[in-house]
């Protein structure tokens, strides 16, 4: 029975040994055809597979990093919505709201945190690229019709939640004695926020923007059905940019043999979206763990 | 004299005082701001995703005296009135023709004529199929038929009911919507509850297209991802919370569980094509396959939620039944595990919701072909949910508008049926010591 038990919990194990495992086979013998520096340092993605030998440009190109411009690019703008809403919300919900108004926002915030990503990514393609698009010929700028911005804004709505929650057990952990220190001397309640409470969360709310980070980096529905397929090098947010979970959809959907370096490509691109979400995670325990003994 | 004022009226005092006070109020907006910022997206986002939803189950259907003539349909003469098998051969097409012409006398010539079928689905005829199969004695009468048309028809109605004047970029022809009107005039074109939405399978016109095959898909799906992750969730809570000794194994156990959590979905699914189907071989687009995949994601959901629950367990109870003479695992199974069961099945219903909504691995796994046929087993090549948004929303024909958000409006619906039970249980069962 004991043992039963033991093998149960041990699956979690085997889990994280199978995807480690399939996803760095793959990506070794990806690794023979292309080597590592192109991947990873190339300028050019473009992974077609020739039909003939001697055809133009037949080489295909597999260098990421304008994917990986492309995630940053999307994950930014992202953040940058989100960051900001996330921590104000959570401040207010936390210090201003009364218990009626408390009792719509965490709601508001739970259903926005429930949503399927397919369904934003549908009202990103649908709804918000068009109107930004047409405001932006209004403006006279030149707006891709598949923006890094629609993705990145819609992305950064469902990260709103995440950041929210977090930073909401980050203030929340603050001792009380610090809040009423402050209070004490005086201070208002947004210095006691912006002075005592903020500074006292931080690691916290590192924490916080970590794993929304890994987790914008990671998303893949909202930026199949709403960023491009170009593999464009720009830091124009009005410019169609594609990310690494885009590539990988595609490389992946349709017909497939298992051995291309096309397939396998997807895997090598899975293995660094597997390293990095992890290495921010394994920081974001760290930083709030560290904070956690702290404040005791 | 001036002087004697006390530090706290000097204008230097007021002006500062005052600036506190701007930058309190300032602060305090911006929370709103943020808050109101928040609201308004989900408000913006539900009513544009689900706005044309409830239209997805309507289509427009046009009434005609249809003559089921055994000579038409290429039946030969009529038989016995025993039941009649409706062979594939069956020419409804003609039947259709025929009734359509008798309706408009005045067409004339093979374009005309092709352009006056193009207003009916291109599935009426399997329609009329069914029905003659369900109803035989239909057989050499003649009768009045609602039928459904080309998506294109629903598309002007639809515009023109929010309209009267518009006149929508279809491709219907000038002939066509005088047709339309004619119809229109004698309330022979209706907008009418379509069940078949909720049973068919996909199909390449809007108006013939369901979330049947999806929604089945769906719920096998779940089957598989409930029957694997449950069990070995809760086995692997109950050991990690009762058994494990402390040891450097199972923090690192812990710490492996809580980082699975947040693995992006999409590595899931590049695992599952990997293994399940590169390494064991089974089969593509199978629910099997993608509830496997999809009980990984769920299972560390399921630990942390049950090892929270059995944790809140009070020590008396265990000590208790100890010194009842109960073994470690007769504890576990008769104390333990009954009270720590809602909280443990909350967790569960919460992690099923999420893998509900989850798309990326599917993908995948190949669940995104194009599939007609309503799923029977586990191991049929099937849609779900999510995925069936997903390619309805990549599908250019704008008919698939109205449908993708009738089958967002249901895929919602049942996430909040299942979120709304996790809470009642929480409610209902929370025991507090």
């Amino acid at each position: 029975m004991r043992f039963a038990l033991l093998a149960a919990s041990t699956v979690a194990v085997l889990v994280t040994i199978g995807i480690l495992g399939s996803l760095i086979v793959e990506t070794v013998r990806f690794f023979e055809r292309v080597p590592p520096h192109e991947f990873f340092f190339g300028l050019r993605w473009s992974p077609q597979i020739a039909l003939r030998a001697d055809q133009v440009g037949s080489s295909g190109g597999f260098g990421a990093v304008p994917l990986f411009a492309g995630t940053l690019l999307i994950t930014a703008i992202s953040i940058v919505v989100a960051g900001p809403i996330g921590l104000l919300a959570a401040i207010y919900t936390a210090f201003y709201a009364s218990r009626r108004v408390r009792a719509i926002a965490k709601p508001t915030l739970e259903i926005l945190a429930g949503v399927p990503t397919v369904v934003y990514g549908f009202f990103a393609a649908l709804t918000v690229a068009p109107v930004i698009r047409s405001l932006g010929t209004h403006l006279g700028l030149d707006v891709a019709s598949e923006s890094a911005l629609a993705a990145g804004l819609v992305m950064g709505i469902m990260i709103i939640p995440i950041i929210s929650s977090l930073s909401d057990d980050a203030i929340t952990t603050v001792p009380q004695a610090l809040r009423d220190a402050s209070y004490a001397l005086g201070a208002t309640r947004s210095e006691t926020v912006r002075r005592a409470i903020l500074p006292a969360a931080l690691p916290g709310l590192v924490a916080a923007f970590l794993l929304a980070i890994s987790r914008a980096i990671g998303e893949t529905m909202i930026v199949v059905m709403a960023a491009g397929l170009a593999a464009n090098l720009t830091p124009n947010p009005l410019a169609a940019v594609t990310t690494v979970t885009v590539q990988i959809v595609t490389l992946l959907t349709g017909d497939q043999e298992f051995d291309s370096a096309k397939t396998l490509a997807a895997f090598a691109l899975g293995l660094t979206l597997f390293v990095v979400t992890l290495g921010l995670n394994v920081i974001a325990l760290h930083v709030s763990r560290r904070s956690k003994l702290r404040h005791g | 004299m001036a002087e004697s004022r006390s530090q706290w009226q000097s204008d230097a005092f007021k002006k500062r005082l005052r600036r506190r006070n701007v930058s309190e109020r300032r602060f305090r907006l911006l929370g709103i701001a943020a808050v109101l910022l928040a609201g308004v997206s989900l408000a913006v986002l539900l009513v544009s995703v689900l706005k044309s939803g409830f239209g997805a189950a309507y289509r427009t259907e046009v009434a005609l005296d249809v003559a089921f003539d055994p000579e038409t349909l290429g039946l030969g003469p009529l038989q016995s009135d025993s039941s009649i098998d409706v062979p594939a051969s069956a020419d409804f097409g003609a039947v259709l023709r025929t009734a359509l012409m008798r309706r408009f006398p005045d067409v004339e010539g093979r374009a005309q004529i092709r352009e006056l079928i193009a207003l009916l689905s291109r599935g009426a005829g399997a329609r009329l199929a069914d029905q003659l199969r369900a109803n035989p004695s239909l057989l050499g009468t003649r009768e009045r038929v609602w039928i459904p048309t080309a998506d294109d028809v629903n598309l002007l109605l639809d515009a023109r009911r929010r309209d009267a004047s518009a006149k929508p970029n279809t491709r219907l022809s000038d002939q066509q919507i005088a047709w339309i009107d004619a119809l229109v005039r004698d309330d022979q074109l209706e907008s009418r509850f379509n069940g078949r939405f909720f049973t068919a399978g996909d199909s390449r016109e809007p108006e013939l297209a369901g979330i049947g095959g999806a929604l089945l898909g769906t719920a096998l799906t779940l089957l598989v991802t409930l029957a694997i992750s449950f069990p070995l969730g809760v086995a692997a809570a109950v050991y990690l919370e009762e058994f494990a000794p402390d040891n450097r194994w199972t923090r690192h156990l812990e710490v492996n569980i809580n980082n699975l959590a947040a693995v992006p979905s999409i590595v899931f699914g590049l695992l599952g094509l990997a293994v399940f189907l590169g390494l064991f071989g089974m089969p593509r687009s199978a629910p099997v396959v993608g509830g496997m995949t999809l009980a990984l994601m769920t299972l560390p959901v399921i630990i942390i939620a049950s090892r929270a629950s059995i944790a809140a367990v009070p020590v008396w109870i265990r000590e208790s039944a100890r010194g009842l003479g109960a073994s470690p695992v007769q504890v576990v199974a008769h104390q333990i595990l009954p009270i720590a069961m809602p909280g443990i099945v909350t967790g569960t219903l919460l992690g099923l919701a999420r893998a509900m909504g989850e798309t990326a691995p599917l993908l995948m796994i190949g669940m995104v072909a194009f599939i007609v046929d309503v799923p029977t087993s586990f191991t049929d090549a099937s849609s779900a949910l999510p995925v069936q948004i997903y390619l309805w929303a990549d599908n250019p024909e704008r008919g698939f508008v109205e449908k993708v958000s009738g089958a967002i409006l249901v895929l919602l619906a049942l996430l909040g049926l299942l979120n709304g039970a996790a809470i009642l249980l929480r409610q209902r069962f929370e025991q507090r010591w």
